[in-house]
């Protein structure tokens, strides 16, 4: 279903009306060419209509002001939680290095690369806070969307919120490169970056 | 290799930096400075005397390509070995970063001895 923008500026109600207003000059015994015109605007007329009572359905004002705001509130207290968690495993970390330092020999090495293996798995907390940063960013991009299609159809309905505003144009290098982590198998692995590296030397 | 070297470590999430720093405490670093943006860790850099910096790529108000930029362009930090541990893995990025003069690149997640095997290679010592 086209969005209002798709209309190239053009409202459903400014079609409906349209619609409307061709019905209403024509009179009398219509032509093969009338009659199928007729048919064509008939059926748009329908298809409107249709639209209007689907996005009515969807209750798009709740999706925009409460379901999906509650959403990016439920992904930010996953973070929240699961950095305090980590910090918290850290917390024992740093005491078990503590402790090693008074051990020697075989149980020291052991104790040792227990912790690190320990810091290594923590970085998931960086990589997975990023991740749903995006499903955040995603997030906001439907409700814009959703807000952008309720204009357009629904007029009545109150509009949750404004679209966020387009990336600024001055954006450096840095910037437009920073996607955040790509999913499995679509970046390149530790081995393959050492490889391309290489290739410039 | 000089261990005694001043190390910045740049990244947004103050999780990610303790681990960094715990891991360089492994590795007998021990004089390890932070910054959450690279724009504190540039303040920083002009300000002090590091002989390794190791940054994220994902921060704001500047990135860590800005920043490794920037370190490149200024005359007294340009040599300064500098390192990107970022979850940044496609090919434009690490492309990006080697043109900007960065001397290693580190997927995350990383593991200790990939940190290990950069440090010693940027710092002449593989």
């Amino acid at each position: 279903m086209p969005d209002g923008a798709a209309l190239g500026g053009v409202s459903p109600q400014m079609v409906e009306a349209a619609v409307r207003e061709v019905l209403g000059t024509m009179n009398g015994d219509l032509t093969v060419k009338e009659a199928a015109l007729l048919a064509e605007l008939e059926a748009l007329g329908r298809t409107v209509r249709r639209a209007k009572a689907e996005i009515a359905a969807l209750s798009p004002q709740d999706l925009g002001a409460s379901h999906i705001p509650a959403a990016s509130d439920e992904l930010d207290a996953v973070v929240s939680h699961t950095a305090t968690a980590t910090n918290e495993i850290l917390d024992v970390c740093e005491g078990l290095e503590r402790l090693q330092a008074g051990l020697t020999g075989a149980a020291a090495e052991a104790l040792g690369t227990a912790v690190t293996r320990i810091y290594e798995a923590c970085s998931f907390q960086d990589v997975t806070g990023q991740r749903i940063a995006k499903v955040v960013t995603a997030l906001k991009t439907i409700e814009a969307r959703i807000n952008a299609v309720q204009t357009g159809f629904s007029p009545a309905l109150p509009v949750a919120a404004a679209p966020p505003p387009p990336p600024p144009a001055g954006r450096t290098e840095g910037e437009r490169l920073a996607n955040g982590p790509q999913l499995p198998g679509a970046g390149v692995s530790q081995d393959e970056i050492d490889r391309l590296l290489a290739s410039f030397d | 290799m000089d261990k005694n070297l001043n190390v910045l470590i740049v990244d947004d999430y103050k999780t990610m930096l303790r681990i960094i720093r715990n891991l360089l405490k492994q590795l007998d670093f021990d004089n390890v400075d932070e910054a959450s943006d690279g724009a504190e860790a540039l303040a920083k850099l002009r300000a002090g005397n590091f002989g390794l910096v190791i940054s994220d790529w994902n921060m704001a108000p500047m990135t860590g390509l800005d920043l490794l930029k920037e370190v490149r362009a200024d005359t007294r930090l340009n040599k300064t070995p500098f390192i990107m541990i970022t979850a940044e893995s496609k090919t434009e990025n690490v492309v990006a970063a080697k043109q900007a003069g960065v001397s290693n690149y580190i997927v995350k997640p990383f593991n200790a001895e990939t940190l290990r095997e950069k440090i010693e290679k940027v710092l002449g010592n593989a």
